[in-house]
């Protein structure tokens, strides 16, 4: 197996174009993941009864095959970007709300009783005392869920998207492997690119975490 | 200033955890409210400020009932220190000791300001104030937890235990630094224990409870030690209370005199200030004590010392006479009799 330089300095342009439309869906669909999660995720952590019901509905819909979920949304999305990314979504929700709920439930307690204490209202100790101590937990979910769907994005090219995918029909259809290669390592690239970034942002969100005594 | 009038607390499970308690905390002083675990000791104080609802009965703050009050606001006005400090850890110690004045809408400015003044107040260098909690000691902890329920300058100030998670050395400090601090800011200060030891040295009151929420007796430290209402009460004081007492009184009225002639010889150096006692053929060390010291350690003292004496020195260290074994037991029993006769 031979890469074909000259086709790739030949198609830097479209190969930059994939790679950004690649990230944009994966990052889409964890942005919205975390749109959902979040209310969801206080919602499971403050009403008992729900939370086995919220987490298992993640589990069942991260069971669904993703081309299934594709089609099933043509009726009501058609062949789009909103049908893609609604389908990667989908499925970050299984660790983002798990991630979310659990790093809720790691808040200590007496930190909570605290703030009550000092007189900060309810939604005011979620903004400024649970969600930032449960932070490095969200974010280890988020990492999860960004780096999946960056590899998830390419199966939307069933649906004419897909990002770089589409790099994997076009060389399978031709039985040509340089697109698959650039494809691959592209993909592979994007997700450590992305982690890493995610890495340094948690840094610089909790600088509690940094000074050990 | 704060009252409980026949306040009931029965929790949903069915316990009762605090029955039918009536008690007026005065104005400036501090009340201990001690007994053993389930006493309802700390429930009685969670229900100053709300962090506890009474199911039946009203506790009024400054005469105002306090569930006809916004929750949040009245936890704002008043300070609440509770066991291994509950610090944000995600706060540094500046930010802290600010809460409530920024929850008050106090600007980050003043309030930073106003957190760092606080931070010389408990003792902690300007430099601690960057850092973040779990950098400090626990009993470095503690103290920018009574940073913290002193920053809005509540008159009210609710310590739950605050001392009991550091080494005894700690908590000794702690407590001399609580003593100073009151002395200056005359806060009503309610502090729960289980540590009678503890009660005794900062209380003005001592309130003791009795297992399901019973209030037994509420009297000064004297009156409690020397006159415990019933057995109980004389139980939870503990065999030594008799001694217990004694460290509440000074050593000012035991007579002093020159030292007399005898086998050992109170050394001191050219300033006049006590060195170590001396014999023929020995020397052992001697512990001065001041008018402000307790009978207690004057007996303690006169105990350890060879010839039965205490030396006594004046502020500065420097002997002014000594007192004999016999005047420090006659002043003990003395003292004794008349707080159990007082009336």
């Amino acid at each position: 197996m031979t890469i074909d330089w000259s086709w790739i300095s030949g198609h830097t342009d479209d190969l930059t174009t994939l790679t950004i439309s690649h990230l944009q869906a994966a990052l889409s669909a964890v942005a919205l993941g975390l749109l959902i999660s979040l209310p969801l995720a206080v919602v499971a952590h403050r009403v008992r009864p729900l939370r086995g019901f919220l987490l298992g509905l993640s589990n069942v819909l991260f069971t669904i095959p993703s081309i299934a979920v594709f089609v099933l949304l043509l009726p009501v999305s058609g062949l789009t970007r909103t049908t893609t990314v609604i389908g990667l979504t989908i499925y970050t929700l299984v660790v983002l709300l798990r991630n979310t709920v659990e790093g809720l439930d790691s808040v200590p307690a007496k930190t909570k009783e605290a703030a009550k204490a000092m007189g900060t209202r309810p939604l005011r100790t979620l903004l400024t005392v649970e969600f930032p101590l449960a932070l490095p937990v969200i974010m280890a979910g988020v990492r999860i869920a960004t780096v999946m769907s960056i590899s998830l994005v390419s199966v939307a090219t069933y649906i004419g998207d897909g990002g770089l995918g589409q790099l994997f029909t076009d060389g399978f259809q031709r039985n040509f492997p340089t697109p698959v290669i650039a494809g691959v390592v592209l993909t592979l690239l994007l997700a450590v690119v992305a982690d890493a970034a995610l890495v340094a942002l948690q840094y610089v969100l909790t600088p509690w975490r940094r000074r050990r005594a | 200033m704060i009252q409980f009038d026949a306040v009931h607390k029965r929790f949903p499970n069915g316990t009762t955890a605090v029955h039918d308690l009536t008690l007026d905390l005065p104005e400036g002083g501090v009340t201990v409210l001690v007994g053993s675990s389930g006493c309802g000791k700390t429930t009685t104080l969670r229900m100053v400020n709300r962090m506890v609802e009474p199911t039946s009965g009203t506790v009024r703050v400054g005469g105002k009932d306090v569930t006809e009050q916004d929750a949040a606001e009245l936890r704002r006005s008043i300070g609440y220190v509770i066991q291994q400090a509950g610090l944000f850890p995600h706060r540094t110690v500046l930010d802290n000791i600010a809460t409530v004045p920024l929850l008050l809408g106090h600007g980050r400015r003043r309030a930073r300001s106003r957190a760092a003044e606080l931070l010389e107040t408990v003792g902690l260098s300007a430099e601690a104030g960057k850092r973040y909690p779990h950098q400090l000691s626990g009993g470095q902890q503690q103290r920018v937890g009574v940073a913290r329920a002193l920053a809005a300058d509540p008159p009210v100030l609710l310590m739950d235990e605050p001392f009991g998670a550091v080494d005894p050395v700690v908590r000794t400090q702690l407590q001399d630094e609580l003593l100073r601090l009151q002395k200056e800011l005359s806060k009503t200060i309610v502090f729960v224990t289980h540590d009678i030891d503890e009660a005794v040295r900062l209380g003005d009151r001592i309130a003791v409870f009795r297992a399901g929420g019973h209030l037994v007796q509420c009297a000064t430290p004297t009156e409690l030690l020397a006159r415990p209402a019933d057995d109980f009460v004389a139980d939870f004081l503990g065999a030594e209370r008799g001694l217990k007492l004694l460290s509440l009184k000074t050593l000012a009225e035991v007579p002093q005199g020159p030292a007399p002639q005898g086998d050992w010889t109170l050394v001191l150096d050219a300033a006049r200030k006590p060195l170590h006692w001396a014999s023929k053929d020995a020397e052992l060390p001697v512990r001065p004590l001041k008018d402000t010291d307790s009978l207690l350690s004057a007996l303690n003292e006169s105990l350890a010392s060879p010839a039965g004496l205490i030396a006594r020195v004046d502020a500065d260290g420097v002997l002014t006479g000594v007192s004999s074994r016999e005047d420090i037991h006659e002043h003990a029993g003395r003292a004794h009799t008349e707080a159990r006769v007082a009336a």
